[in-house]
């Protein structure tokens, strides 16, 4: 299909969005990560019967976490699409792209930069 | 097991307002369980701190332990030589981890990062329910299992009171009246003759009113 999504992202593979625990996205919000997408089996589809369920459960919990960090939970996104959906993965990479990029950069990431400036 | 909760995050923070490297101690018992102050729990509570801080423009170090059991001098005292450096000590233990803690690190600042709630019981995941008060003064035997003095608001052990409803308790609608518990428990295991027992005063003295328990096994000490 030749897709084109924003180069900005970056993508980690899972075995199922059952495997991510709340601090791999914590952690990637402390590593300056400006966003975070889960992009998951469709509801009712999950290999592992509910992975995708449990994950959506811990992005809503994550997002509480991160509004309470100061960081803002809408940084954190899940979509439920199949892997056959190669036009929806495109688009949904460019909604969250466009979506982080008028929140802004990580408030952690700027804040980094700009101390690193004043000791330089 | 102990039940607790975190306590809000801004109270966290307020706490360590001052602090700019601190050690956060979770405890592998109860709270690891019930979800509060585990290994898991530590890493969260030490992500969120560092990065409020960060993007507040002020970075805190934040190290991470959890210990074998906070509520047990072998395990506390370890965290002791491990202290330099430090302007305080965060625990996410319950009351009693937090307590003993604070007496083995002492002229450290020990702070409480979650709220204790009470003894109880995994009823499905994520859903923990009061089932004890360590009333010291265990009756139930009497009452097929269901504890009138943890699950009854008003501790009767002549129930239900006029405010039970349907099967619940007044206070809440979530709450089943742990007489009405009783009651139908007796009556499924063919024993509601007993209902008409009547139960005497409790002394109350084995409980908190008693002051500060101590129990003592004198062939156990060293």
């Amino acid at each position: 299909m030749r897709l084109s999504y924003p180069p900005s992202v970056k993508i980690v593979k899972v075995p199922c969005t059952g495997r991510v625990d709340t601090i791999h996205i914590l952690e990637a919000f402390e590593g300056g990560a400006d966003g975070v997408c889960l992009v998951g089996c469709p509801e009712g589809d999950c290999h592992y019967i509910s992975g995708n369920i449990r994950a959506r459960k811990r992005v809503e919990y994550a997002r509480h976490l991160l509004d309470e960090a100061g960081i803002g939970g809408a940084r954190l996104a899940m979509y439920n699409l199949s892997s056959a959906d190669g036009p929806k993965f495109a688009r949904v990479t460019r909604e969250i792209t466009d979506r982080v990029r008028e929140l802004g950069p990580n408030p952690v990431k700027t804040v980094s930069g700009l101390r690193s400036q004043v000791s330089g | 097991m102990i039940v607790a909760d975190r306590k809000p995050f801004d109270e966290i923070m307020g706490m360590i307002e001052s602090c700019e490297r601190i050690l956060l101690v979770g405890c592998n018992e109860c709270v690891t369980v019930c979800a509060a102050g585990g290994a898991k729990e530590v890493a969260l509570l030490a992500s969120q701190i560092r990065m409020k801080r960060k993007a507040g423009g002020r970075p805190i170090e934040v190290d991470e332990k959890t210990l074998e059991r906070q509520c047990d001098p072998e395990y506390a005292k370890s965290l002791a030589e491990t202290l330099e450096g430090y302007d305080a000590v965060l625990s996410i233990a319950c009351g009693c981890g937090v307590q003993l803690v604070a007496e083995t690190c002492q002229g450290l600042r020990v702070l409480p990062g979650l709220n204790t709630r009470f003894m109880g019981v995994t009823e499905e995941h994520g859903v923990w329910a009061e089932r004890c008060q360590g009333c010291g003064d265990c009756v139930l035997d009497r009452t097929c299992g269901i504890c009138p003095v943890a699950r009854c608001a008003k501790s009767i052990m002549n129930g239900p009171c006029g405010g039970s409803q349907n099967g619940e308790c007044e206070l809440r609608h979530d709450t089943p009246c742990a007489w009405q518990l009783i009651i139908d428990r007796l009556k499924a295991s063919g024993e509601l003759s007993r209902y008409g027992e009547i139960a005497k005063p409790r002394d109350w003295s084995a409980s908190r009113d008693g002051g500060p328990r101590k129990r003592i096994r004198e062939d156990m000490k060293i």
